[in-house]
Order: structure tokens, then sequence, then C-alpha cells
């Protein structure tokens, strides 16, 4: 019995020992047996139950004031030499804006880019071609080298892979001959494709100098942050200006399609980037995860072929691809041998949410796009967890995913066009640094190409983002009277005009365009008004002029308006209401519509009434100061010019560019009277509403600005707001607006 | 466990045969081992912050009972940082793995002390005051892990802040020793002092394999995307001082400079800038008066003038925050403590945590060759923005910067975010102070659609048992071209629909649902049978909606799909005399609400009041049968910040024969229940999201004086 009681006392001690060993309990400097022995190193130490806990009582600061942040300074050299030194050191691979980027050529003249003229009997690809013509075409260009901060080459670089036969040979020699070169300076360089089989790399084949990449399939390794520039794949389809929209016509609900998971490609068997798609078929359900590849692609494919081959070939001619990219909630873009591919602008344009399985593809415009918001990242090493992953993905964060790609396809990738611009913008974003775009403008509707910020950085400024900023617009108008006529009497119906828009409560101050060839009339001639009244002597007395953006406009809301117009201080409230609701659209009175005249293959124009609209005539509406911004920056100058010389046109223009930029209809009030053409005939501008060229001016405005834009922006609406209670059959007195509703 | 597990399965087995006084003996025996199980039990899960208080009271513990490693001369150095690594190519994915919670896990290695062969420590400090912060907030969060198999992320516990007081062979050679090293694999080190003198590299000096770095004033450089992580410079200033938050305005400076170690040449820039721009600059240097020490880190002196160090920060606008030998600036962190906006004019230097901050909203960058044009480029800035970038800066250091715990866990969000992507935080959730988060909208339907016309819309009518009136909605609803399907939510358990048969005929599918409870929210249940995404909810009383009201009310909705459309408008008024909220049915000239009687709405709205309704309003709502469509009205307002559509003009939607506008509605009882409804809301919501307008939709040539036939809609406002 002795016996056994004193084995179990021994036992459990032994036992709680261990126990309190094993817990951490007591910490045994098991060091001492170590030895140099690399297993043992292992146990240096440390033992498996032991662990970091906070160490008590006074301990030392990392660092002290004299010695850290007060002395540091001294030793070191002048931090001009610094710099001198950096950009001798960081070239090639390790360029950056700092050391390869000569910030002065911008300075001088603004953001200009220059392209080389194009040589005789040098081939460009018509890709490369409708890259130089949206570049051409933009805002930017120069003709001139003098005034140039960025260089654009006219040698088609877009493919360098040796194998193809848009591929340009001595391209170095070339390239090294080019007078403006300095090394490659400034430069950019676009390309699509580099490297070839077998090893792809990114190397063009020539020297690039000090040129900026802007090039799709991009690596990470060697992607210069904040100097290159990663674009997307486009095929040479890709329309050059406007653009196919998106495919998204409503958000469902719940938002899952007939698949979860796509894809529909080739796959290589062997050799780089293969290892990926190769695998896909362990994830395939052939339900609602549908991962289909061919093994056939080139001649000796089935060299290399595989035991699966066959069976993938079969399943993979099963489906339609169109149909599986249309109908599922997700598509997976994995790399091919390069890394990025033609699936992801296809699956972004279907808002068919991508998801990525390249790894270390820097991400097309990955310096301004938060692609988080957009697509969903995957590692190709987790391939197996995929399915887990998209299907644990909520259904509103796949709402926002979907829209987010609509977004993202139609503001930065639709065309061509786009994709050189947005490469522009962000270089323009990086040289003019204090006037750059903010994250939120870039990953916000209406994007960044909408959001200038040489307008202003301030978010607050733009009508787009009031309600993400949680604040309002200011609530009152500046008036700006676009007058033509000379002033002969007082009962000139710009008099009333001024003197009714003055009266209204939300009028903070009128302006006065004089575009008339007469000179100003004496300042006791204009209506005393509560609000200032400013004239402003046209310089040019075009009529694109009525859309500066006059700094003495102080308010976010413009009522831009014509001599003749008739409208009420009553009208005038109730618009301005209504557009503190609708800050971002253009809200007025007469309204104009649209339509596509099929037996003569263009776009009409119509002033008759309809049952819907798809213009207000900027003689007489409420819009935000900032389109006024856009109007003379943002279009080209051969639009205005061309408005200027017919005098005509300017509001079709203005509602073209306001319907691009918010891809809605505006918005027509209720008016006393209609804004009948007959009444034009009083009128002191008669002149130009009877002229029977004036209409068929507009017609051709219509057309010649739906070929700029690339596309027809205007979209109709059906309705038309009136105050809560017009002509409701109730007492007037109880009526707010009941001007509107007199005769 | 085993020896336990042994004892305890051959312990009531001897027991019954044993005396009792041996009974006695081993059951005081086997208890104690029990209660010494328990202990080191607790010892081991008992919340962690409990446990370090208690390691102040009990535990003597201090650095000194580490233990203590001796390494050898010959022991492996790593190799020095890989310039291309990146998280695809060095970092170990599957020891993160999947995880519901999309959380990684850190274990920090526990704590030793490494000498080299002669007995000297291969660190001049040991462990420092903020390390030791760092690591302790660290395993007191939830990425904390204890059992280094499960984790993705370890954290040595050798201390790198400071290069300057490293012995850098030899702590290189400690970290090779760690015994999961593994070449740096999945490694966090933290360091904000990098470089020595004379040339100041911007990262860690210490060789480290693949480890990844946390490093303050890495430059553009040294700084590998993706991977490293850019961090602060702490300023113990953090914790000593306390700035009350200033309210973003105008100050009395425009522009300071503070820092004490400024390059000659740039002080003489600055000085040059004064000339030009007089009092609105205030230069600051070290107060040659005052004896070095703790206390002149908290003077600054101007011409004799002394100053209080960083409570003068907050007198000025801009504070301008210059490179030293080292691009991260601690200088930094007391600015942006100070709410003043930083001037950040350090080339190349990336700043910290700028792979999820933006710090355009919170700073200027400029480059230092522009240091003379600071003044202009600071004037070009619209006031109200300096006074978001104020709030901004102010807000980034509260949650960035103002510890060592608030650093070292943004770190570790930083690489979690990247391990999973599509669980990342968002730019809104790590950009927006809790100001701009409250009164922010972000809508989920943003994109600007008008949605086809052919899909057309499900009507939902809910319904008791007044069947007859019901048959007549249906039969005037079927002639509206846009219908695509009828739904009849039948609200009554004890009573069955009327037979197949006896249903109106109509022109397209109609679905009967039978409920399993009286309850209002039925109405906006999101049905599957509901395939369209305009929904229009119809009390099956409205019979006097005519097919055109109905049909453009649809083409209204379709212009605006993330609104409420419907026909009769409500508003709510502030009471001034009861100080609440009251509900208003009068003929007014201003509309907040739309009934749900009659209205049209995307189905995403059924599955946001089904499933997202803040608060108990869905309850109270079916509770008190009542208020459901204000309780919509408001859950849209809340999350489109917009207003409703009221559509076409003010009529009797029930029976011609009621006199009363909406029958039941003019009740004084019911009117008050519904401003105690509004009451409710605004109280659960925190706010009052609903947005009063003065206008209403309707067709573009209504009323107009144009012939009848050849408008749209025609039919509008007539009984």
């Amino acid at each position: 019995m002795q016996a056994k009681k004193r084995y179990l006392i021994l036992f459990s001690a032994g036992a709680c020992v261990i126990l309190l060993f094993c817990f951490g309990g007591i910490q045994v400097p098991l060091s001492k047996r170590g030895s140099n022995r690399r297993d043992d190193r292992s146990l240096a130490g440390y033992h498996p139950g032991a662990r970091w806990r906070r160490v008590p009582g006074f301990l030392q600061p990392f660092s002290t004031w004299e010695k850290d942040h007060s002395n540091d300074l001294n030793p070191h050299i002048s931090p001009r030499q610094k710099r001198d030194i950096n950009s001798g050191l960081y070239t090639g691979k390790r360029c950056r804006m700092e050391s390869c980027f000569d910030f002065s050529l911008c300075e001088r003249n603004g953001f200009k880019v220059y392209v080389y003229p194009q040589q005789k009997g040098e081939k460009i690809s018509e890709s490369y071609l409708n890259i130089l013509s949206s570049i051409e075409g933009s805002r930017f260009f120069t003709p001139d080298p003098g005034l140039a901060c960025l260089f654009v080459l006219s040698l088609d670089t877009l493919d360098r892979d040796q194998l193809s036969p848009q591929y340009v040979h001595n391209l170095k020699a070339k390239i090294q001959n080019l007078p403006l070169w300095n090394e490659g300076k400034n430069h950019i360089i676009f390309n699509l494709y580099s490297g070839t089989w077998p090893d792809y790399t990114e190397d063009l084949g020539f020297d690039i100098g000090l040129a900026m990449l802007a090039k799709a399939s991009i690596s990470t390794e060697n992607f210069r942050p904040n100097f290159d520039v990663s674009i997307p794949l486009f095929s040479k389809d890709h329309h050059r200006i406007g653009g196919e929209r998106g495919y998204l016509k409503h958000n469902t609900i719940p938002p899952f399609r007939k698949y979860m998971l796509v894809f529909k490609g080739k796959r290589y068997l062997t050799g780089i980037g293969s290892d990926t798609r190769n695998a896909l078929y362990h994830v395939h359900n052939s339900e609602d995860v549908v991962l289909l590849t061919t093994c056939k692609h080139g001649k000796d494919w089935q060299k290399h072929k595989d035991a699966r081959c066959d069976k993938d070939n079969a399943e993979y001619d099963k489906y339609d691809y169109r149909e599986m990219l249309y109908n599922s909630t997700f598509c997976l873009v994995p790399r091919g041998r390069r890394l990025g591919s033609f699936r992801f602008l296809e699956a972004l344009q279907a808002a068919c949410v991508p998801v990525m399985l390249s790894n270390g593809w820097e991400l097309p415009f990955s310096e301004i796009i938060d692609w988080n918001t957009a697509a969903v990242i995957g590692d190709e090493r987790l391939l197996l967890q995929i399915p887990s992953t998209v299907r644990s993905i909520h259904q509103d964060k796949i709402l926002s995913l979907r829209q987010q790609t609509q977004f993202l396809w139609e503001a930065y990738f639709s065309s061509v066009e786009k994709i050189v611009l947005t490469t522009l913008e962000i270089i323009q974003d990086r040289v003019l640094l204090h006037t750059s775009r903010s994250n939120q403008m870039w990953n916000n509707l209406p994007g960044g190409l909408f959001s200038l910020p040489q307008y202003s950085t301030h978010l607050g400024d733009f009508p787009f983002f009031y309600a993400k900023l949680g604040i309002k617009p200011y609530p009152k108008f500046t008036a700006i009277i676009h007058v033509v006529t000379p002033l002969v009497s007082q009962s000139q119906p710009v008099m009333k005009l001024l003197v009714a828009v003055a009266k209204s409560q939300y009028c903070a101050q009128v302006i006065v365009l004089w575009n008339c060839d007469k000179p100003l009339p004496a300042k006791h001639r204009w209506p005393s008004t509560s609000v200032p009244v400013i004239v402003i002597e046209g310089e040019s007395k075009m009529i694109s002029s009525r859309f500066l953006p006059y700094d003495t406009i102080p308010t976010d809301a413009v009522l831009s308006l014509d001599e003749d117009t008739v409208l009420s201080t009553t009208e005038v409230d109730f618009a301005f209401t209504v557009w503190q609701s609708f800050p971002d659209r253009i809200v007025g009175y007469p309204a104009r519509s649209h339509f596509w005249d099929s037996s003569k293959e263009r776009w009409g124009y119509t002033s008759k009434w309809t049952n819907d609209y798809s213009m207000v005539l900027t003689g007489a509406a409420i819009y935000h100061k900032y389109y006024h911004y856009l109007y003379t920056t943002y279009l080209p100058a051969s639009l205005r010019t061309m408005v200027d010389q017919m005098s005509n046109c300017e509001d079709i223009l203005m509602n073209f560019l306001v319907s691009s930029v918010t891809k809605l209809p505006p918005i027509k009030v209720t008016q006393k009277k209609q804004y009948k053409e007959t009444m034009m005939g009083q009128s002191s501008r008669a002149s130009r509403w009877a002229d029977p060229d004036h209409f068929a001016q507009r017609q051709t405005c219509m057309n010649k600005f739906a070929s700029w834009f690339g596309t027809m922006p205007l979209v109709h609406s059906q309705m038309r707001l009136d105050p809560v209670l017009f002509k409701d059959q109730v007492s007037i007195l109880r009526k707010k607006y009941r001007d509107i509703e007199r005769l | 466990m085993y020896p336990s597990g042994k004892y305890s399965s051959r312990g009531p087995a001897l027991i019954p045969r044993m005396k009792t006084k041996h009974r006695i003996y081993y059951i005081t025996l086997f208890s104690v081992v029990l209660l010494g199980l328990i202990a080191t039990g607790m010892f081991q899960f008992w919340p962690h912050s409990i446990e370090s208080t208690a390691d102040w009271t009990l535990d003597k513990r201090s650095v000194h009972d580490a233990p203590l490693i001796r390494l050898s001369v010959s022991s492996p150095i790593p190799e020095r940082g890989d310039l291309s690594c990146r998280m695809h190519t060095c970092f170990d994915v599957y020891r993160c793995g999947y995880n519901p919670k999309n959380r990684i896990k850190v274990y920090i290695y526990p704590l030793q002390r490494f000498v080299d062969e002669l007995g000297v420590p291969i660190s001049s400090t040991g462990l420092s005051r903020e390390y030791n912060d760092l690591l302790s907030a660290i395993s007191d969060s939830d990425f904390y892990t204890d059992d280094v198999t499960r984790a993705c992320l370890f954290i040595p516990s050798i201390d790198v802040l400071n290069q300057n007081s490293l012995r850098i062979r030899e702590t290189a050679q400690a970290l090779a020793m760690l015994p999961r090293w593994d070449k740096g694999m999945n490694h966090l080190l933290f360091n904000m002092l990098p470089g020595g003198p004379p040339d100041y590299n911007t990262a860690l000096d210490v060789p480290r394999d693949r480890a990844l770095l946390a490093g303050g004033g890495f430059s553009t450089w040294t700084y590998r995307q993706g991977y490293d992580v850019s961090i602060p410079v702490y300023s113990p200033l953090s914790a000593d001082v306390e700035l009350p938050e200033r309210q973003p305005g105008s100050r009395r400076y425009f522009i300071l400079s503070s820092q004490t170690a400024i390059h000659r040449e740039y002080r003489a820039e600055l000085e040059r800038l004064k000339e030009e721009n007089g009092e609105a600059l205030l230069l600051l240097d070290k107060c040659s008066n005052l004896s070095q020490g703790a206390a002149s880190a908290r003077k600054r002196c101007y011409k004799g003038q002394v100053y209080d160090y960083p409570q003068i920060l907050q007198e000025s606008s801009f504070c301008v925050v210059l490179r030293g030998a080292r691009l991260g600036q601690a200088a930094l962190s007391d600015v942006l403590q100070a709410g003043c906006v930083p001037v950040v004019l350090a080339d190349s230097y990336i700043l910290p945590f700028s792979e999820v901050l933006d710090w355009k909203r919170a700073s200027v960058v400029i480059p230092e060759e522009k240091l003379s044009e600071m003044y202009t480029i600071l004037k070009s800035i619209p006031q109200r923005q300096v006074e978001e970038m104020q709030r901004q800066a102010r807000w980034f250091w509260e949650a960035y910067f103002s510890s060592m715990k608030a650093i070292g866990l943004t770190t570790l969000q930083i690489i979690n975010d990247r391990i999973y992507p599509y669980a990342a935080h968002t730019y809104e959730q790590w950009n927006n102070p809790p100001v701009v988060k409250w009164s922010s909208v972000n809508s989920p339907l943003f994109l600007p659609l008008i949605p086809p016309r052919a899909p057309g819309f499900t009507a939902v009518v809910l319904t008791y048992d007044r069947v007859e009136s019901l048959f007549r909605v249906i039969t005037e609803i079927s002639k509206v071209p846009s219908l695509a399907k009828l739904l009849v939510v039948w609200n009554n358990q004890n009573k069955s629909p009327p037979e197949e048969s006896l249903w109106p005929k109509v022109g397209v599918p109609l679905k009967v649902v039978r409920t399993k409870e009286n309850k209002l929210s039925n109405r906006f249940f999101p049905y599957d049978e509901i395939e369209t995404e305009a929904v229009l909810a119809i009390d099956d009383d409205i019979i006097m909606l005519t097919s055109d009201e109905l049909q453009f009310g649809y083409e209204v909705w379709r212009e605006f799909p993330d609104r409420l459309v419907g026909y009769p408008g409500r508003l709510h008024l502030w009471d001034h005399e009861m100080g609440k909220w009251k509900y208003e049915s009068e003929w007014t000239n201003e509309v907040s609400m739309v009934l749900t009687g009659a209205a049209f709405y995307h189905k995403y709205f059924n599955y946001l009041y089904t499933y997202k309704m803040p608060g108990d309003i869905k309850n109270w709502v079916d509770a008190h049968m009542n208020c459901e469509d204000i309780a919509m009205n408001f859950l849209v307002a809340n999350i489109t910040g917009k207003a409703p559509i009221k559509v076409t003009p003010r009529k009797k939607f029930k029976c011609p024969e009621c006199t009363a506008i909406d029958g039941l509605s003019l009740d004084q009882t019911h009117m008050v229940e519904r401003s105690e409804c509004i009451n409710k809301f605004a109280s659960v919501f925190g706010t009052m999201p609903l947005k009063v307008v003065e206008h209403r939709a309707d067709p573009v040539l209504y009323k107009d004086d144009f012939p009848e036939k050849l408008k749209s809609f025609p039919n509008i406002g007539s009984l």
C-alpha cells in the first residue's frame, strides 16, 4: 500500500510539473542544453509553450530627442547636391519622377504633349494610330516640341513580340536617331505586348532610357511606381472614341446570376504561366462554377497534349462564351502567357465581377483605381479556395462591385481615347502635384476625366460629391444674362427679366454679359436692385463667352438667361429649389428633343411639343458653375469655334456635355407661359430664330457633337417637375408658387 | 495531458478498495492536481489585460529575467533584404490559409536577451518602452495567437526600432537564430529610425532575408510597394502631451516651422520666405539659453521669445515637416496631433501608411526644390479645403499615430487587407473621419441607370379579406401596359383566398402568397416571385388610380430607380411648441414621404426592409399595425440621402363616395400615432433622414394647351 501511495504521489507530482511546464507556467532555461547543432538551435531559449509577455517596470525609450532628432543633421551633405546625385543614381529600372523626369519642361507651358510626326514608310498598327489620334485630338496636344512637356513616339511600340507581324524592326536605331529623344527623358512609350515564346520577358527589345512606360501586363517587379503606368490590354477592335456602354441594365435582387464563376479560354499545357489554367479543372463543377479550357491552339498542340485534353476540349465546346459572360456573377481572369488578358476588359464591360488570378500583375491604372471596389483579387496559389472565397462575398458587396465595374469601364476603359487620356491625366497629376485629383475623384462618379482638379482640389466645389461629403450646395444662385442687343428702352424684356430675377430670394448676384457691339450703357440705365448687378463686357463678343467660368460668380449655381427670356420671380424660385435636389443636372424651362432619323441615318433635332425631351435650353436654366469650367476647358477648341462662328448651338453643346458627365437627362420645370417660338417674333432676337438656317444649323450641330463624343450622350425624360399643388383643386391661397398657374 | 489522463483513469478504480484514511489522502491529492490544472488553465486563458496588471503586482519579472542567448561569431547571417520581394514571391500564404473571419494570426517570440561571445548585448537599449508597448498591444489584440503552428505572421521580440542602438551584424545573427526564421519568411520587423551616419540609408540596414519591414522613413527606392509597410516615427509627445482638438478654422499663423534640425540651406530659404511674408510665418528653433534635456524638447524659441512645444503648433494653419538626415520625422506626428496641416518637404519619402491613407486629404507635399514657392502654393488652397485637412490631420493622428498600439495594429490590418483583399477595409473606412462617416451617404444603387422599360414591374397587393375591392384593384392594374406580374400577399390566416376560378382574368401571371402571420412587413418581403427590379406596392382599396397614372409612375421610377415613387404625398414637420416631429397630411406645398399604399420602388429596398431595418422598427411596425410606409420612407431616405418623388396631382385614391380625403387617415388618433412613429424612427435612426422637396412629377405636357390625344398620358388627375 505504501509503495502504491508513494508511487501515486510521485506520479501526480510529476504530472503537475509536466502540466505546468506545458502551459508555460515555469520557465526552464533550456538554452543551457544549446549547442551549435542546427536542430538544437531551433530550441535555443525557446520552447513550445513560451510566449511573449509584457515586460513590467522601467524601460528605455527607443530614441532620445537629443540624440536622434536634434543633432542628426549637421554632418549630412547639402540637400541640393543630394538631389543631383539621386537623379544620376536612380535611372533605368529605378527611375522615378524625381530622378528621370524633367519637371521644368512642364512648368513653362503647362502639361502639353507632343507627338512626333509620322515618317513615310513606317508602318503603324491601327491601335497605335488610334492612340496617336486620341492624343492629337486632346486638349493636351501641341504641335510644337518646344512647348511640350511630354513626348510620344510615332514609332509603333505596341507589339514587341518578335514573332508578331506587327513587330517593328530596328527600333533601337530609329529611336536613337530622333533629335528630341534626349535619352528618353519626358517620353512615354506605349506597349501592349513584350517578349515572346518561351519566356515572355517584359523587355521591349530596345533601350527605353529614361522614358516612362505605359504598358499592359506589367509585373509589380518591373513596374516603377509613380513612374510607369499600367494600361489594360485592349484588342485592335477596341473603339477609338465613345465606346460601348457597359452591359448592366438593371440591378437584379438578389444579385446572383445563373453561374457563380466562369472562365473559358486556352490553356498552354507547358511553359510559363500554364500552371494556373492547367489546374482550373479542379474547381470546375459544371454547375455554377464553370471553368473551361481547351488545348487547341497553334499548330502543334497535339504534341504536348495531356490526358485531360480531349475531355476538356469536349466540355469546352458545350458552352457559349458570351452566354456565360452575361450570366455569371464572377468571371475568372487567370493569367495567360502574359499577366494581363483580354478577359479582364470583357468581364468589366459585362458587369461580371473579375476574379483576378494573376500573381504580380500591376493592375491597370492601379495608381488611381482602387480595384478592391470592382474586382476580387485572388492568389494563384490559393486557386482551390477561390470558390469558397467568392461564395463568401456578401450580396450587398456584389451589388456594389458590379456597379463599380460599369462605372470604371465607362469612365476609363471603353475606348482607346479614354485609356490614353487616363494615362495622360495620371501623368499630369504627378506633374502638377498641387492641382491633382484625389482618390475620391478618380473612384467615384463621374470619374477623373470629368473632375478637373484645375478647377478646384476641393470636392465640395464640384456638383457630384455633395451626398458623399454630407453637405449641400450653397443656397443661392448667380444669374448671368447674355445681352446682344443695345439698350433702347426701359421696357425692354431684359429689364423686366433683370428685375424679376433679382427679386428672387435665392439670388446672390446678377451678371450682365454685354456681348453687344454697341458700347456699354451708362450705369444708371440699369434698374436698381437689392442684389449687386455686375456688367461684364464680353471681350470676344462670342456666344461661348456666356459659359466662361467667371471669377465673379460667387455661388455654386448659375442661372443662365437669354436677354429675351420671360420669367417671373416665382418661377425662378421654384426652379432653384428643384435644382438643389439635382445639383449635377441642368434644370430649366424650355425643353427640346432629339431623335434618330433612320431615313437619313443621322440625328434629328426637334423643337416641337413632344411627350419627352432630352435637352433644356440654356436660355433659361440653372446648373452648376463647374459646367462653365468644363465647357471652356474640356471641350475641344474646334467645337467651341464652330459654335461661336454660327452663334448657335451653344445650348445643345452644353446639354451634350452635362449628359455625357451625368448619363442622365436634364430636368424641365413648369413655366407659366410656354416658351413659344412665336413669342420671339416680338423680341429683339427675332432674326436668330426666324432664320431658316437656324434650325438646319442645330441639326448639323447635333451630328457634329455626337461624332466628337463618339456616342449620343443625350437621354430622354418623360416627366416635368411641377410645384406639389400645381393646378390642384385647392384654394390658390394655399399654394406657394401661385404665379406659375396664373396666366 | 497524457499523464493526467492516465491518472484519472486509474484513480477511481483504486479508490473503493482503499481505506478511508487513504481515500481522503488520495482525494486531497487529486484535488491538488486538479486545482493546479485549473490554475494553469486560468493563467493561460485569462484575458490578457488582466494578466498584464497581474504582472505588475505579483510577477516581478524584468528584462533581466529573459533567457540569455550567446551568439557565436560564426553564427549565420541572413541575406540582405531582396528588393524584388512581393507578397506573391516572398510571403507564404499557405500559413494564413482560408479563414472565415478573414483575419491573420500573429505570433510573437518570447523575450530573449542576445549577447555576443564576449557577453556584450546586441543592442544598447535592449527592449525599448515603445517596442514593449507595441508587442503588448498586438498580444492583446485578436490578431494574436500563442500557437506558433497556427501563426501566419511572426514578430520577433528583438527590438530594431532604432538602428542607432543596434549592432547590425549581431542583430542579424540573432534574427537568424529565431526558430521559425526560415529565411525571414512571414516575419515582420518594426523599425522607425533606419540608417546611420553619414549617409543614412532609408531602410533598416540589418540583413533580414525576406522579412517584411514596417519602416519609418522609406524612400521610393527602398520601399517595396505592396510588401513593406511605411509607418510613422512615433513621437513620445503623443503620450506625454494632451492637446485638445481645436475646431478647424483660420489660425494666428499661416505657416509654422518648428523643427530644430533643419539644414542651413533650408533654414536660409525659410528665412527668406519669412522676410517676404512677414507675420504669416513663424520660424522657431532650439532655445539656446535652455539646458539640454527633456525640457528642451518642449520649448522652441524665436528671437529670444520662448514658445511651448507642441502647443504652439495649434496656432498655425500649416506646419512645415522638412526632412532631416532621415526622411521620416517624429515632428509629423506632433503636427498632426495639433491639427495643423503638415507641409511635407521630403523628396521620395513614402508617407506613413500611404498604402491605405489618402494623404492628399490631410497634407501638402511639396518638392524640396519648391520650398521657396511654398507660400504661394499654400495660398492657392481654398480655405474650406484647409479646414477639412485640419480635421483630417487630427483624425489621422488619433486613429493611426497616437500610440504604439495604433501604429502596430494599423500595420497588421494593412497586411491583413493584402492577404484577404476581398474583405479589406474600404477607402472610406480608412480615410473618413467619424463625422464624415456619419453624415455622408453611399447609396447602394449608385450607378446612374435608367432601366429598360421591357421587364416591367411586379404589383404586390397586400390584402386581408376585402375580396371585392381586391378584385377591382387587380382588374384596374392589369390594364397597365408595363405590368409584368401580380403578386397578392394574402395576410389572412383564418380564411383561404378565393378559388382560382373566381379571380379576375388578367393577361399577366397572378400569384397568391399566403403568409404565416398577419404582419404589415409581409408586404415588403423580397419574395422570389418578384422577378423584376420594380415593385408596385399597392393596397387592396386603391381603385382610383388610372392606368395612365400607373404607367406614368413606372416611367418616372425608371428615371429614379433609387427612390420611392408614389402617389399620395405626406410631410413631416417640426412642432416647435411640443419640441418634436409631427405628421402632416394636409394640402401642403412640400413632400417628404410618399405612402406605400401606392408606390413604385426597387426590390432592393424590400431586402433592406426585411433584413437591414435598424433597431426594433420592424417589430414595432408589426406590433402597432401601422407606419410601415413611414418606416420604408425613412429607410430609403437614410440610405440614399434622397427625397421620394410624388407623381401626379392630388386626388382621392380610394372610393369616390368617401368624403374624407383618405378615409382612415383623417382619424385623429391615427394622426397622433403616425406622429409618434416619426419620432420613434427618428430616434432609432439617430437623425431625421427625410428630405423635404417642393416638387412633384407630371407628364411633360400635363395641363398644357395641347390636344389630349397626342399626349402620352392624357388620363392623369381625372377621377
